[in-house]
């Protein structure tokens, strides 16, 4: 018989104090599973919202401000489209969509508008709330969610992805819903722009911005029609926020010297500050499971020797050394924690999953990769907790199975 | 001879003063003896078997056994001792209530290695020889106090032990049990050539040794040294 079979056979013979033990650990590792599975789901909705935001860097002309580009000035600065590919090939991280933009502010009759040149696909993208108005299907990822293992990448090709796909007709634009309004627009009217004739594929849903007073049309329409060249006006970029926190800015400015880049503030304070919460709750509570966690299996493993003083004395006695104690309780807390670490991440995961539409309205989905983790943890906390019993064990004297009767 | 001690000395701290459990004991065993250790309570008698046993370090003394200067302070050293040479016999039985029989001198089988079959088989000879082959799948609780004495004493043989320590083997059982129980030892020690150093009250069960080692305070009794050696004398 080796010690493994002793440790099992100990455990079973006492079923009470096993339960009590996995109980609390599988408690314990439940809560965490329970929370992380809330908060991945909370986060994605966290992240789609900070990016409903819309873009949060700016890149510009050296020579222009932000007024500039939105005011779409006739003698607005440009630079060049392939500053967009110079982005794209350094694949700098944390850059999650680009949408290069030609601005120019132009009359159509006595009205006013903002004839805006996009890249369709990129555009939408860094405008969640336009993809509402139903003109393309597809969701695209929100820029700083986490990535669940089990949900497909929208762009398998992220290079793709930030270059943005051609796929608005030369002669088709969507407008905003104010031009729509004062134009008397709607879906398939034709539309003038200085003699080129446009039409309207889609009429944007109001978004309270300046993009309701736009016109958009494909880029290389727009730069063909204003005679400018490959020429754009600046580079919407949605960034992530915590590599915007780790220097982002500077590496964009490293691949565009000659630009100006600026960062919308607001939006990325708030992205960063929401991030920063969502971390440090993640952290409070792992430490909390972590300390009592560790003291309840601790608690355990020293009931557990203090009961078994005798029968340690019995096996010192016949010639066991203090390592094959040491050896015998930490392998009771590794099992313990091995099979705390598997109960509390199905008993985690299946409270998330109902608990979550009935008190949250909110689909939470198993999260696979959390059974390693749960396992790591329960047993890492296991063998914390085992470690000072398992000393102090060590230390009973060999005769103890006589001093206890 | 098996054991030698010399100025064995065990002092037990204490606020009122320090007790000296043993007090400077020195003798000679020799292999293949039987010896009782009597005494009245508190006289050392168990002090010296922990000590001889290698469960408790001395404060002060040295022991040889079998030629060979044992370093007693050393936790490693006294555990390999015990697992290889020792075997303990206790009023208490000392067994453990989750094993069955056969497990509990599996226990003591596992800490010399032995693979598990070679270990199994064995400890069901072992509890053939104390006459308990029925009795292999018991838990102690299942078993007569008669019977848990004789699967300890199984246990005790299972790492074919030169020295057997007994304390008040018979403590807990009747008369009748209490013969048989000697018996055992006294065969063990004949048969097999142990040395059994056996702790009692008993006078009946100090007859059943060659050597009578009796302890005062500590210390061989004046008259009882005279006689350890007169019969140590006769014996070797």
């Amino acid at each position: 018989m080796n010690l493994f079979k002793l440790v099992l056979i100990e455990l079973w013979h006492r079923k009470s104090q096993l339960v009590s033990g996995l109980l609390a650990i599988t408690l314990g590792i439940g809560v965490i599973v329970g929370i992380r599975s809330f908060s991945v789901v909370s986060e994605k909705a966290v992240a789609v919202n900070l990016d409903n935001l819309g873009a949060n860097i700016m890149v510009l002309p050296q020579a222009a401000s932000v007024d500039n580009y939105y005011s779409a000035d006739i003698d607005a600065p440009t630079f060049p489209e392939s500053y967009v590919e110079r982005i794209v090939t350094s694949s700098l991280p944390g850059v999650d969509n680009l949408s290069p933009k030609l601005t120019r502010r132009l009359k159509i009759g006595n009205e006013s508008i903002v004839l805006t040149g996009i890249l369709p696909k990129s555009e939408i993208a860094s405008k969640p709330i336009w993809q509402q108005g139903g003109l393309f299907a597809d969701k695209i990822a929100a820029s700083c969610a986490p990535k669940p293992g089990a949900e497909p990448a929208k762009y398998l090709d992220e290079r793709l992805q930030r270059k943005g796909i051609d796929s608005l007709a030369e002669a088709d634009c969507f407008i905003g819903s104010v031009i729509a309004q004062r134009l008397n627009l709607k879906e398939k009217d034709k539309l003038n722009i200085e003699g080129k004739d446009f039409t309207v594929v889609n009429v944007l849903p109001e978004t309270g911005t300046v993009d309701d007073d736009r016109v958009f049309a494909n880029l290389h329409t727009v730069q063909e029609l204003l005679g400018t060249g490959e020429q754009i006006s600046a580079i919407e970029i949605m960034g992530c926020c915590s590599e915007i926190s780790d220097g982002l800015l500077g590496k964009l400015r490293n691949v565009l010297p000659d630009t100006r880049i600026t960062t919308i503030g607001q939006i990325v304070s708030t992205q960063i500050e929401t991030n920063k919460m969502m971390n440090k709750i993640s952290f409070v509570f792992l430490i909390i499971i972590l300390f009592v966690g560790g003291i309840s299996i601790g608690n355990y493993i020293w009931a557990n020797v203090n009961e078994r003083r005798k029968e340690i004395g019995i096996l010192r006695m016949i010639g066991y050394h203090k390592r094959h104690v040491y050896f015998i309780l930490v392998l009771k807390g590794i099992i313990i924690g091995f099979l705390g670490g598997i109960a509390g991440y199905i008993l985690g995961t299946f409270g998330a999953i109902w608990l979550g539409p009935q008190f949250a309205g909110i689909e939470v989905a198993p999260i696979y990769t959390l059974i390693l983790v749960s396992v790591v943890i329960s047993v890492s906390v296991s063998i914390i907790g085992t470690v000072i019993p398992a000393y102090m064990a060590g230390k009973i004297e060999p005769f103890s199975n006589m001093q206890e009767e | 001879m098996l054991i030698k001690t010399r100025n064995l000395t065990k002092i037990y701290p204490h606020n009122d003063g320090a007790v000296h459990a043993i007090n400077n004991l020195s003798f000679d065993i020799p292999k293949g003896s039987f010896v009782t250790v009597t005494g009245a309570s508190g006289s050392g008698k168990t002090t010296l078997l922990l000590i001889l046993g290698g469960l408790l370090h001395p404060s002060s003394g040295t022991m040889v056994y079998n030629g060979k200067a044992l370093n007693m302070q050393k936790d490693d050293v006294m555990a390999n001792f015990r697992s290889n040479h020792v075997g303990f016999v206790m009023q208490s039985f000392a067994l453990i209530s989750y094993l069955t029989a056969v497990e509990n001198i599996m226990i003591a089988l596992n800490v010399r290695n032995k693979n598990k079959a070679e270990a199994r088989k064995q400890a069901i000879e072992l509890l053939d020889w104390v006459g308990l082959n029925d009795r292999i799948n018991h838990y102690p609780k299942e078993l007569s106090a008669g019977q848990q004495q004789r699967v300890a004493i199984a246990r005790a043989l299972a790492n074919s032990p030169d020295l057997l320590l007994a304390d008040e083997p018979t403590g807990n059982l009747d008369p009748g049990l209490s013969e048989e129980i000697l018996g055992i030892l006294k065969v063990i020690n004949e048969n097999h050539n142990t040395t059994v150093i056996m702790v009692t009250h008993s006078p009946i069960a100090a007859s059943f040794g060659n050597i009578t080692i009796s302890l005062e305070n500590g210390q061989i009794k004046t008259n009882n040294q005279s006689k350890y050696e007169e019969i140590f004398q006769l014996t070797h």
